[in-house]
């Protein structure tokens, strides 16, 4: 691994910038600065981490809660919050199962689902823009609505998925990376390009930023909103293919908690809560973190029971060393 | 009463923030029982001034004397302790709690150390309320009081810390006659107790039938202070805005330019009413008026952030009715807003995002941004408005003032706007980005832009604009153009309204 060795000095034209001070890099770098330590600590763990096999899987496992990840970065970067995520998931997911199980139409079966997840959005577009409802509220709503109708549809019993062309997506390899990561990373990076060379991307931090400024700016704020509700239910349903290929099986429980593990992975990645701060890359140097901790966990044996303190205490630590560098 | 010591005795109190001193060498005073109104525009460092008497900013140099000794606030508990209340214009109770439960915050007697000892807390509430000469419930909720109780609560509140100062700040901004009579009923029982108080308002009616003394402050200096007697509404109005003129422009516009904007019997509740302006090519008018006069509702009304609810407005010969910015920008409109760090700036973002953020689409290809366009354009941007900054880069929060108000003008130059709605474009300026500023927006008309213009301060209106409307209570109370103008004639407007030395176009509408 390689740290970054020389670090920006020479943005200082006051003076007072000059002394790079640790919080500065903490700042910049703190995440990245995690990630490293962290696969050392782990590399020294257990001797079977650093196994290819080992971390392609951990890869595999990070890859539906880092797309999930993405969306949710979206949409905290307008100073939202989408809980609905992983009922939108169990949605996408049993009504892809259902559509594959009846048509056999793998194609047809994923439309579906992506129609389902941005149809989740938009509802919780509309209720956040229109209805004026606080995106807390209006997706812990949608969560409710969502699931339910995920069991009303399968009546409580998982729809098994046997399209074997259709489980390769989750159990595949391509040049000895498993499929499910390499649809992460290829979202990952249309979403960074996104955020970073489009209109759009620029609206979404100005919205966060300054909601009145960016309104009086011309921008069409509902319509950003929106939009970025839409893409996170979009990332709930490439989720939802996922977890059908990976685990051959569409519950209704599907995705159960996801939403506050992909809040994790981009708060963990140093994107601000309050909108406006943050992006993509920090959500994937986030989602890895939190990947890797359970690896390791699991990996030397440590109580199922104590793993969800471990991942809380990061949490918390990393926002904590990420929001000093931003307040001080 | 001149025989009194003074209670509080403040001396070359100043305050600087990057960029701009906010209030500069002010010297105060005030006596027991004494009412000493506090004037000066928007910018002019009141707030700033009462926040340092109230511990909530402490003073680079000077000093704040009580009673004679000298005192250092580092927090605002510690004002309140040695005796001076703040009262801001946003009251600070809490509002599902009782009357006598803010009243008494933080203090509610008790009983043996623990339980509230609520007959007591009643009795102190309603003999506090006596001496005010007013009467409240004192199991109601604040919220469900109306805005003029609530502040009786809050005065209350301080003279329940034995506050000797009260420090009012803009009480009236809220109330209606009726309860601003009774103000100042309440106002005069304190007087009598010896209470000082400090009255800030913008409404100078108020200012003559309460204060003692006055005090005026301008662009964060201390203007002059006088008893009440010795001053006259005019002189107080030139003393705020500014009387030395610098270069006047009054070539009246081109009659023959043609009409890019224009307003007809423009009305929305509560701000304004029958408004009818015509704005040309290459023309900057100006609106003159107090604060509260309804010249910012006009403007965001125009631009589409607020919705007139009479009349019409008309770009380039098309009668429009804009229900977002969105679609004000796509005629070509662009505003300034008058507040910049809340309405105008991304502070945590980038000088480049903030500037381009009006015009994105010139800098895409197949809706691609495309970043060597952009750093080009703004490059060329800060160079022209002269922006200190380190790069384009740089978060704009760490800008002055005066950098951060020319950051907000490059978005609109980015977006190439025919049409500007300028709110206060200096306010909170130093004065060399002053000149700047006015430079850019005679040399913006110059090139065919048609600039509207509002400000505080007289001296930049008869600068930069050969014509300046007058508001007053939402109205156009007068028109003034060409050399003929005179500084009085529109201090006259903006006090009692009524008079025009320009052919009556206002009443086209």
């Amino acid at each position: 691994m390689r740290l970054p060795q020389s670090l920006p000095v020479e943005r200082a034209a006051g003076g007072r910038e000059r002394r790079l001070d640790v919080r500065d890099i903490l700042t910049r770098y703190g995440t990245f600065i995690a990630l490293v330590l962290l696969v050392v600590v782990a590399a020294s763990l257990s001797p079977r981490f650093l196994s290819p096999v080992n971390l392609m899987n951990v890869f595999r496992q990070v890859a539906i809660v880092g797309v999930l990840g993405i969306g949710m970065t979206f949409v905290i970067l307008t100073a939202g919050i989408d809980l609905s995520v992983g009922a939108a998931l169990a949605l996408s997911a049993v009504l892809l199962a259902g559509t594959l199980q009846s048509t056999g139409n793998m194609v047809l079966a994923m439309l579906a689902a992506l129609l389902a997840g941005m149809a989740v959005g938009l509802a919780n577009g509309i209720g956040v823009t229109v209805g004026r409802v606080q995106p807390f509220v209006m997706t812990l709503g949608m969560l409710g609505i969502a699931r339910s109708i995920a069991f009303l549809y399968t009546g409580g019993e998982p729809i098994p998925v046997l399209d074997m062309r259709f489980l390769n997506l989750g159990i595949g390899y391509v040049w000895r990376i498993p499929i499910p990561g390499i649809i992460f990373v290829v979202m990952l990076i249309v979403a960074a390009f996104v955020l970073r060379y489009t209109p759009f991307g620029r609206m979404v931090y100005a919205v966060g930023s300054n909601e009145e400024a960016a309104r009086l700016s011309g921008i069409e704020v509902g319509r950003v909103k929106t939009a970025v509700y839409m893409i996170s239910g979009l990332t709930a349903a490439v989720s939802a293919i996922m977890y059908c290929s990976q685990f051959a099986s569409a519950p209704a429980i599907a995705g159960e908690g996801y939403e506050l593990d992909a809040i994790a992975a981009v708060v963990v990645g140093g994107t601000s809560l309050f909108g406006g701060q943050g992006g993509v890359i920090g959500t994937f140097l986030g989602a890895l973190i939190i990947g890797i901790l359970s690896n390791i966990l699991n990996l030397t044996g440590v109580s199922p029971f104590a793993q969800p303190l471990a991942k809380g205490a990061l949490i918390i630590l990393a926002v904590w060393i990420v929001g000093r560098g931003h307040r001080g | 009463m001149d025989e009194t010591a003074p209670i509080l005795e403040v001396e070359r109190l100043t305050r600087r923030y990057p960029g701009v001193v906010a209030v500069d060498g002010v010297d105060f005073s005030l006596r027991p029982g004494e009412v000493h109104a506090l004037l000066g525009e928007n910018g002019a460092g009141k707030s700033t001034f009462i926040k340092m008497l109230g511990g909530a900013v402490r003073p680079n140099e000077g000093t704040i004397r009580i009673n004679g000794s000298a005192v250092d606030f580092r927090s605002p508990a510690e004002a309140l302790a040695a005796g001076i209340a703040i009262i801001y214009q946003e009251l600070v109770l809490c509002p599902h709690l009782s009357v006598a439960e803010n009243v008494l915050m933080g203090h509610l007697p008790r009983t043996g150390g623990v339980a509230v000892d609520w007959p007591a807390a009643r009795r102190r509430v309603a003999a506090l309320l006596a001496r005010l000469g007013v009467s409240l419930p004192l199991d109601t909720p604040v919220r469900r009081l109306s805005t003029a109780q609530q502040q009786l609560v809050e005065i209350a509140k301080a003279l329940s810390r034995d506050s000797r100062i009260l420090v009012l700040d803009e009480p009236s901004a809220a109330l209606g006659q009726r309860d601003l009579e009774h103000l100042f009923q309440v106002i005069t029982h304190l007087k009598a107790q010896g209470v000082a108080i400090v009255y800030i308002s913008h409404r100078l009616e108020e200012v003559f039938s309460i204060a003692d003394r006055v005090t005026v402050l301008k662009d964060g200096k201390l203007v002059g202070s006088w008893p009440i007697e010795m001053v006259t509404m005019p002189r107080l109005v030139r003393a705020m805005t500014g009387r030395d003129l610098g270069v006047t422009s009054t070539a009246v516009e081109d009659a023959t330019s043609p009409v890019r904007l224009e307003v007809r019997g423009l009305g929305r509740h509560g701000a304004f009413s029958d408004i009818s302006i015509t704005l040309r090519a290459g023309e900057i008018v100006g609106i003159a008026g107090l604060v509260g006069s309804g010249r910012t509702e006009l403007l965001r009304a125009i631009f589409g952030a607020d919705h007139p609810d009479s009349g019409e407005i008309v770009v380039d010969g098309v009668t429009v009715r804009f229900r977002s910015p969105a679609q004000a920008l796509r005629r070509g409109l662009g505003l300034l807003p008058e507040d910049r760090k809340t309405q105008g700036l991304l502070l945590d973002r980038a000088l480049r995002e903030n500037v381009t953020l009006a015009s994105l689409r010139r800098f895409t290809r197949f809706g691609i941004l495309r970043p060597e366009r952009e750093e080009r354009a703004v490059r060329g941007l800060m160079a022209e408005l002269q922006i200190a900054a380190r790069g384009p880069g740089q978060p704009v929060a760490t800008l002055s003032g005066g950098n951060q108000q020319k950051v907000v003008l490059a978005r609109w130059l980015a977006r190439q706007c025919g049409i500007l709605l300028f709110d206060e474009p200096t306010r909170g300026v130093d004065v060399g980005a002053k000149e700047e500023i006015y430079r850019l927006i005679q040399a913006l008309a110059a090139d065919g832009a048609a600039v509207l213009v509002v400000s505080s301060e007289l001296k930049e209106l008869f600068a930069i604009c050969p014509r300046i409307l007058v508001m007053r209570e939402g109205r156009i109370a007068g028109e003034f153009a060409g050399a003929a103008r005179r500084e009085e004639d529109v201090v006259d407007a903006m006090l009692m309204g009524g008079r025009s030395n320009a052919s009556p176009a206002i009443a086209a509408g």
